[in-house]
């Protein structure tokens, strides 16, 4: 038993496309016999994969859900920001430039929209829990927008680690609905052609929830969804310490 | 040569990233400004005057398709090495938040698809790119 954790260990990345694979046949299966192909392969692989690093995180205490056991370290390389950056990249071959264009304007006001309505309605539920100092309340709505911009903004006005943990705790909840629950609301809010991926990339903002939603949803919107979202968390960390900050102190402080 | 487009890709995330670190360093914050959507936009522009002029042949090509049709199963090691314990004990507080953001935002994606006129649904998949995804 040794000697073949070693050689797993050893060789992560190759295990990690080994237990990758074995995900996908088995949801391809899943999708085949209990949904009659209704729920897509990849939104149920996604699904296990949250699911299995929700185990993997209660059994070691880690941050990084399944990669934290050494045998599944690899899953970290191959999910990791470095060759998911790098994949989403790629998506983006073929991509019609005119479809950019063409959604430019809508996919910067839905960023704008985007950032103030997290802030807005995390700060909010911050005051409703009784969170109602300036600093924790601009925490909390910037953990809604994303769960780096949440640290990067407790950190810059000095509020407590508690209130940065929860701020993270908000971002990561959004980001692991979003990935599930993507194609789902797909079909009501018209989630259908670039246009409105681009939106939906800058009213969401957060790159792993956008990237694994749409790759659920339709993987021909992934490029446009990821365009806007890869400028959202940089948008919200120049935002929220600043102006929102300063605005919570105006009203609150 | 198939590295060649791997190379090309990975070219284009570089200075795609670089954009977005200077960026954020002009805008003094410690994060990378859309670094993968100008990544995106170098990508498609450079890829689409090289094959105008015949300089990015198929093996090439195939190069970077690889890495567009190892997405999927990237994004689903990412689900994997999530942080999801955290996220479900954070409690209340921090569900709600989370979750109030994304209504919010999800029930405006109709609002803002709409400037500049609807656009038309993507037509179905094929049956070539059902069996790709």
């Amino acid at each position: 038993m040794d000697i073949i954790a070693d050689v797993l260990e050893r060789n992560g990345l190759l295990f990690a496309f080994v237990v990758v694979g074995a995900l996908m046949m088995i949801s391809g299966w899943l999708s085949k016999t209990l949904t009659r192909g209704r729920l897509q392969g990849s939104a149920i692989a996604i699904m296990l994969g949250l699911v299995l690093a929700y185990f993997g995180g209660i059994n070691t205490g880690g941050e990084a859900g399944m990669a934290d056991i050494a045998i599944f370290s690899g899953l970290g390389l191959m999910g990791g920001a470095m060759l998911r950056d790098f994949a989403i990249v790629a998506t983006a071959y073929g991509v019609d430039l005119q479809e950019i264009k063409k959604a430019g304007a809508a996919g910067v006001l839905a960023l704008l929209a985007g950032i103030v309505v997290s802030f807005v309605v995390g700060a909010a539920v911050a005051a409703a829990f009784g969170y109602t100092d300036p600093e924790s309340m601009a925490t909390i709505g910037s953990g809604a927008a994303t769960y780096i911009v949440g640290p990067v903004t407790g950190t810059a006005v000095g509020a407590s680690s508690e209130v940065i943990a929860l701020s993270v705790a908000a971002g990561l909840i959004k980001a692991v609905v979003v990935m599930v629950g993507t194609p789902m609301i797909a079909p009501f809010i018209g989630l259908n052609n670039p246009k409105s991926a681009m939106a939906y990339g800058g009213l969401m903002g957060t790159t792993s929830g956008v990237a694994g939603g749409l790759a659920a949803t339709d993987k021909r919107l992934v490029p446009y969804g990821a365009m806007t979202a890869t400028f959202y968390t940089g948008l919200g960390c120049l935002l929220g310490p600043s102006i929102f900050y300063f605005a919570l102190v105006g009203l609150f402080g | 040569m198939v590295l060649y487009g791997v190379a090309a890709l990975a070219l284009c995330m570089l200075v795609g990233m670089l954009i977005g670190d200077v960026l954020g360093v002009a805008g003094g914050v410690d994060a990378n400004v859309g670094g993968v959507g100008f990544a995106m936009i170098l990508l498609v522009v450079a890829t689409d005057r090289l094959r105008k002029r015949g300089l990015f042949p198929k093996p090439t090509e195939q190069g970077v398709l690889f890495w567009s049709a190892l997405y999927i199963p990237i994004v689903i090691a990412m689900a994997a090495t999530q942080n999801v314990a955290e996220a479900i004990g954070g409690g209340p507080m921090a569900a709600i938040a989370g979750l109030g953001a994304l209504a919010a935002g999800a029930a405006l994606v109709p609002v803002i698809s709409r400037i500049g006129g609807q656009s038309e649904p993507l037509p179905a998949m094929t049956e070539a790119e059902k069996a790709e995804a």
